[in-house]
This record gives C-alpha cells, structure tokens and sequence, in this order.
C-alpha cells in the first residue's frame, strides 16, 4: 500500500484518540457524573449523567464542522478553506496559550444542565475546533478515492462524514470518561479525582497550534 | 498555576477528616480604638512544637481603623467541581475585610506561613464603585470565583440601598460587580453560604451600620429592628427564590451553617437573642419538595444575674442573655458548636439527628458574671466568640471578642485578645487543653481564627462522603 492510503486510517485514529484524550479529561466533566451517581446512591445516575454530557459534546461538534461541510464542497475555495481552518485553529491554541483565564460564564450554568455546560466546555476550550483539520483530511481523503462528482452529491458526503466523525469521537470520549467515573465511583473511590486530574491547559494549546500547523504544513505542500 | 490541584482540596469532607492535622492557624487582631493598625497573627499549633500556641510571624496592616472579623481563602475544596474550572488554582491567599473601613487586604501565605506578607490592597473607593455596597465581611470561595458579603449599601452611613453579595476574580482579586439579579425581599446582609451541587445560597441578616458601628441600640433591639429573616437563594441564577421570617422577637439571625455533605440538604442558623426572654436558639431549615423549610430546635437560657455584676447595658433585666454569636459545624456533620458570649459557655451539640440537636458536652470559660478563668489559672475576658474545628473534629479553637463597639458595652473592663483550644471527644464531650493559650501584643483583640489547609467553615465540597 502507498502512504496515501495509509493516511485515513491515521486520520481515523486521531478521531478517536482526541475523543479518549477529551474523555479522561476531568476538565471535560466525567466528575460531575461520579457526583451525579453519588448524590443519588445510584450507579444509574451516574450512567445518566453520561447521557447529557456526551450529547453536548457531539452537538459542540457538529457545530463546528457542519459549516465547513458545507463550505469545502464549493471546490474551488477548498484549499483557501483548508488553510483558513489551519490558521484558525493554531491562532486559537496560541490565544489559549497567551489567555490562561477561565471563561466565566461557563460558571453560571447550573449544575443541573450538564448537556448545555459540556456543549459551552467544548466549544470554549476550542475542542470542536481541534477537530477541523482533520475532518477536513478525511473530506479530501473520500473526494480523492471518489473522483469528480456533482455539488449535491459532494455536500451530502461531507454532512454524513461530519456526522459520522463528530460520532465516533463522542464515542470515544463517552467510553474513556465513563470508565474513568465508574472507576472513581466503584473501585477507587473519590481520591481518583484529584490524583487524576492534570494541568493540561499548556499540553492543551500545543495541540492545537501541533494539529493546525500540520494540517497547514499539508495543505501547502 | 499548579499542574496538579492543590493537595489541601478535597472531593469530599471524609478525605477532607482524613487529611494531615493543621499545622497553623491564622487569627485576625483588631486595635479597637483604632490607635494601632489591625493585623493578621500567625500561630504555631504543630503539637509538640517548642513555639506550640505562640504567635511565631504578624502582618500589620499599613493602615489604622479597619476593623478586621470574618475572613476567608482565595480557593478551597469547591474548586474540584469541574464546573468551576479553577481546578488548578492555589489555596495560598487569605482575603481579610475590614468591616469598618471597607478595604480588603489579599495575605501571601506561601511559601511559608512565617513569612505571610500582603499581596494587595484593594480601596474602599474600588468596592464602593463598583458593587455598591460596603462594610465587606464574610469570604467564601465558589463557583463564579470569591463571593463577598458586605453589611452596608452606599452612603456614608452604608444606607443607601441594601446590602449583598458581590465577587472578586479568584485569579486577579479585582472586584466584578454585585452578585444579585433579583434580590426579593432581602434588606439586610450578614452571613452566607450554600449547597454547590444542589445550586442554592443561604443568606442571615444583622443589621445596617447605624445598628451596630457605634455600638448596639438598645432600643432597636427592643422594638425588634434587628434581622429576623434567612433567605434563600437560587445560587446560579442569583435569584432570592423565598425568605422566611423567623418572628420579629428573633433579633440577629447570624452564622449560617450547611451540613458539609452535599447530599444532606439541611443546616443550621444562630439566633443571638429572643427579645421575649433574653434565649438564645438554634434553628435548623432544611429542604423539602423544593421548598425550605425552617424550625427553632435548641433554645439557651439567659442565666440571672445581681446587678453589681451587669454592665449599665444589662441591669433593668437582672439576667446575662446567653448571645449565640457563633456556631460551626464539624466536618462529619455530627457536632454542633455554639458560643455563648454572654454566659462564657462553649456549647456542643449533637446534631446527627439535625432537628433534635442534643447537648453533648460544655465548657464554661469568661462571661459575664461567671468570668470563669482558663485551666491555667489566667482570666479569660469576653466569652468564647469566634470558633473554629480542625478537619479532623478532635481540636476546637476560639476567641473572645465580638465587635469593638459591642466588647465595650457588654464587658465594659476590656477584652484583652485570648484564643484557647478544647479536645473533642469522638462521642461527644468538650475539655479546654491546659497548654493551649496564646499571649496577644498588649491593646489588641482577637476575631475570627483559619487553619490551613481548610476547615469546618471555609470549604465546600461537590461530592459527597462515601
């Protein structure tokens, strides 16, 4: 096989290896679901909990690469797009880099809306947005196995990859924070939580500046 | 910015129990007649220690007349609820009012507690202009960053408008702006704390600046113009959701005490005088299908007294009034104490049942007649106020003076500052430690005690004891 065909396969597997990273998080909010499990002596709350804070994440996602569906198919401005997105993505790790505070409004969401406060961490923390390039990789990956092919049938593809990517992601990021939760909550008990949570704000804003810059590198080479 | 959270915060109240025993506590000092700048007093409490209960490093402020009382951390425990996201933030800075002034000083403990300096001052003109309000007073760390609780509206005389609640940014201590959207009914301001995980505040009422700078009105306080009412508070959406009056004759609603565990959701409230018959009370709220709900379940009775033994304030009623003028919590949520200031008693309840709190340990020390000396021979002036659990509930500190003004009218021979420890006993029962008594600089007294690494009435947990 070529190194071309290797490619969506590593790309797949930076899909899934940003959704485990998201999910073992504690920043991403698998806490709140070992908090939702014992607040009410149940592992069935916990389970539950899991349900609002996967689906804000997916929507967080879905956000962010639906308009670019939707952009890329016009063929033409592809490469501007794709370099565009690069760009925007490494601007947004380094204004992590040089802004370390905290978005406070995501403070003001009450612990009872757990889908709205993973949906506002994602997007704030620029977690959709890591995303991007390579959705777009994969985008560009299908439309070269598939040849010329009409307008139409190109935004069709690039929605069902868009939902097909932001899924398996959230999967990924479900599995690993709901192992993480169901071992703090069964058999490690809450210590876990702090013994597992990292500073990872600066490792956080190199990887966006790191997936930018590659997709940049890529695109104009 | 750490890269792992601060070892001093817990998920859940147990860790915090079992976490190292304090090694200091600090205890603001006040110049009460303002001749001397106030000032934060470091104290060695390491057991065995060879400076064990002396002062070993003082801060003194660059300022006089500030009047410190309630102070506070820059973070706690409640940082560990992702929904903060101040998970990596130090418990380093002790944010220190002063009540009468309105300035705020932040206090560097780190690197080490011996070499605490100032870290910033913030002016009254900054609080004033921004929020509103004045008199700043009870500190607690929480999920929009440092919530301030202050006593005064604007105005020099801090009437104009009620008093509330604003926040300061966790990171930069710059003050942000009023807490309330909707405040309801809610006048007057005193005490505040909450349920993080049940999103809900508490709030007590004392009374406006006139009613207490230049001392108590006593005819205030006899037409029952004091606080008598505890409100509730939908937390995030800052908004008074109901207020319950406790009955006029109820003056001065202060300490507000939640149970520890997120998942109980009840607490405690200090009454410090029943103008009908001089009680003090503990009242319990709790919720209940979405309402609140709150009872009288411990009164204390003022004790007589002859005359010759009663300041000028006391003698038409020929009884000391017990005064409730603090209570705390320990962090199981079993033990609740409360000072009577007036009688010089350190009560303890067991409140496993919370509304049928049962006396289970005492101990007698100052007071207004009694002026029951320490075990060690020295007098004690003032009653216990201001006290203080370690996380572990074995060591229960406290002070003895109330408020500068209100010193002088009650115990009208001066309180010299005093702080004493008691043992605890795992099931109830209170001894005051012999070793443990601190000599403060001559012409200060002492308020309101923190311990290190946290204790029973700064941290707020998001997960509950398992």
């Amino acid at each position: 096989m070529s190194s071309a065909d290797w490619t969506p396969a590593w790309l797949w597997l930076a899909v899934i290896a940003s959704g485990l990273y998201h999910g073992v998080n504690p920043g991403m909010g698998w806490p709140l679901a070992v908090s939702a499990g014992l607040m009410e002596r149940s592992p069935r709350a916990l389970v539950a909990a899991l349900g609002p804070l996967t689906a804000g994440h997916l929507l967080a996602m879905l956000l962010v690469l639906l308009p670019f569906a939707l952009l890329v198919a016009i063929f033409e401005w592809q490469r501007t797009i794709q370099i565009g997105a690069s760009v925007l993505v490494v601007a947004f790790g380094l204004f992590r880099l040089a802004n370390r505070r905290h978005p406070r409004v995501l403070a003001r969401i009450s612990p009872a809306q757990l889908g709205l406060w993973s949906f506002a961490v994602a997007l704030a923390h620029g977690a959709a947005l890591m995303l991007v390039p390579i959705y777009l990789g994969l985008c560009r990956q299908a439309e070269l196995d598939g040849g010329h092919v009409a307008a139409g049938t190109l935004i069709n593809a690039n929605l069902g990859m868009a939902m097909l990517v932001a899924t398996v992601h959230a999967i990924a990021m479900v599995a690993a924070g709901g192992v993480c939760a169901w071992l703090a909550y069964r058999y490690l008990g809450l210590q876990f939580i702090s013994q597992s949570w990292f500073n990872l704000d600066t490792t956080w804003a190199l990887s966006l500046i790191l997936v930018g810059a590659i997709a940049l590198a890529l695109n104009l080479s | 910015m750490n890269i792992r959270p601060d070892p001093t915060f817990h998920a859940s109240p147990k860790l915090a129990m079992e976490a190292p025993p304090e090694s200091f506590a600090y205890t603001v000092l006040l110049s009460p007649d303002a001749s001397k700048p106030d000032a934060l007093a470091v104290i060695d409490v390491k057991p065995g220690s060879s400076t064990y209960s002396q002062i070993v490093h003082t801060v003194t402020m660059p300022n006089k007349g500030d009047e410190f009382h309630h102070f506070g951390w820059n973070a706690c425990s409640s940082a560990l609820s992702p929904l903060t996201g101040h998970a990596f933030l130090e418990r380093r800075y002790l944010i220190i009012p002063g009540m009468r002034s309105s300035r705020i000083y932040i206090v560097d403990t780190k690197p080490d507690p011996t070499k605490a300096a100032i870290h910033k001052i913030i002016e009254p003109e900054e609080i004033f202009r921004k929020t509103g309000y004045s008199r700043p007073h009870t500190v607690h760390c929480g999920p929009e960053g440092i919530y301030i609780s202050t006593l005064g509206g604007s105005g020099k005389e801090g009437t104009d408008g009620p008093p509330g609640v604003f926040i300061m940014d966790c990171e930069t201590f710059e003050v942000l702006g009023r807490w309330e959207l909707d405040r309801g009914p809610q006048q007057l301001h005193y005490d505040f704390w909450w349920n993080l995980p049940r999103d809900y505040m508490v709030t007590s009422e004392w009374a406006l600046p006139p009613q207490f700078e230049n001392g108590i009105v006593p005819e205030d306080l006899l037409s029952n113009k004091y606080g008598h009412r505890i409100h509730f508070w939908d937390l995030r959406a800052r908004r008074n959701v109901q207020t319950i009056d406790l009955g006029a004759n109820h003056q001065m609603a202060l300490e507000v005490r939640p149970a520890h565990d997120p998942v109980r959701e009840y607490g405690f409230l200090g009454v410090v005088v029943d103008t009908t018959n001089l009680e003090g009370s503990i009242w319990t709220w709790w919720r209940e299908g979405g309402k609140f709900h709150i009872e009288k379940t411990a009164t204390i009775p003022p004790e007589p007294a002859a005359k010759e033994q009663l300041p000028p304030l006391l003698q038409g009623f020929g009884a000391v009034p017990p005064l409730v003028s603090d209570i705390d919590l320990s962090m199981d949520d079993k033990f609740l104490y409360v000072a009577c200031w007036g009688t010089g008693e350190m009560r303890q309840y067991d409140v496993r049942e919370p509304r049928r709190p049962k006396l289970a340990g005492s101990v007698h020390i100052g007071g207004i007649a009694r002026r029951t000396p320490h075990p060690n021979g020295k007098a004690f002036a003032g009653g216990p106020q201001m006290v203080e659990i370690s996380r572990d509930g074995k060591r229960v500190y406290w002070t003895n003076s109330l408020y500068s003004t209100w010193d002088d009218q009650f115990y009208p021979d001066g309180v010299p500052g005093a702080m004493v420890m008691a043992n605890a006993k795992p099931d109830g029962g209170l001894e005051l430690a012999s070793n443990y008594w601190v000599n403060f600089p001559d012409g200060y007294r002492a308020h309101q005690i923190r311990l290190d690494g946290g204790d029973c009435s700064t941290d707020s947990f998001c997960y509950p004891s398992v």
